[in-house]
């Protein structure tokens, strides 16, 4: 899984049916700190109401968005399964 | 990041009997900034986009899994033709 900070949002009409009803939000991986940015942003279907500004996580693994957003044959290849509350470090 | 910008469309006749009917398209990907990021790539496309359009595109086994017959030879696919985007960065409008 993947610490993400949610930076935007997509709107589409047309699309594949697994997408119906779903939001898909541009996310940007994140450091241990929650602030600054690693690597490329990138897309991913919201599965627990994320909003922009949120720090959540992000599963960037086909399998694992179908088998929380769909069926086993929809094309999906990143999800967002939980938003952070606190990060505890000792 | 998935999201791309339609530069036009890859015509092959002769091609595998799976991908019969599926329009090929040359697609620019983006950054979260609408900037190009990276080279153009061909991507498999069920939706009928067209080009100036953005798309959003997925890459390895999903990209046949988004295709009429979901046992096709392709490594990228269009998955949904994005109207708007936007990001804390920048808005892209994708002309519909």
């Amino acid at each position: 899984m993947i610490l993400c900070r949610v930076i935007g949002n997509s709107v589409a009409t047309v699309k594949h049916p697994c997408f119906d009803g779903k939001s898909v939000m541009v996310v940007q991986p994140v450091r241990a700190d929650g602030k600054s940015a690693l690597g490329k942003s990138f897309l991913s279907v919201d599965a627990v109401q994320a909003g922009v500004g949120d720090l959540v996580l992000c599963a960037r693994e086909g399998n694992t968005a179908r088998q929380i957003l769909g069926k086993d044959t929809d094309p999906l290849h990143s999800v967002i399964l939980a938003v952070v509350d606190d990060i505890d470090r000792a | 990041m998935q999201l791309a910008k339609v530069l036009g469309s890859v015509v092959a006749t002769q091609k595998h009997e799976s991908l019969a009917g599926v329009r090929l398209l040359l697609i620019q990907p983006q950054d979260e900034n609408g900037e190009p990021d990276g080279d153009a790539i061909v991507a498999a496309d069920p939706l009928q986009a067209g080009a100036g359009e953005i798309v959003e595109w997925t890459t390895g086994r999903e990209a046949a899994l988004a295709l009429p017959v979901t046992f096709s030879p392709v490594d990228a696919s269009v998955v949904r033709i994005v109207d708007h985007a936007w990001s804390d960065r920048k808005y892209m409008d994708g002309g519909r």
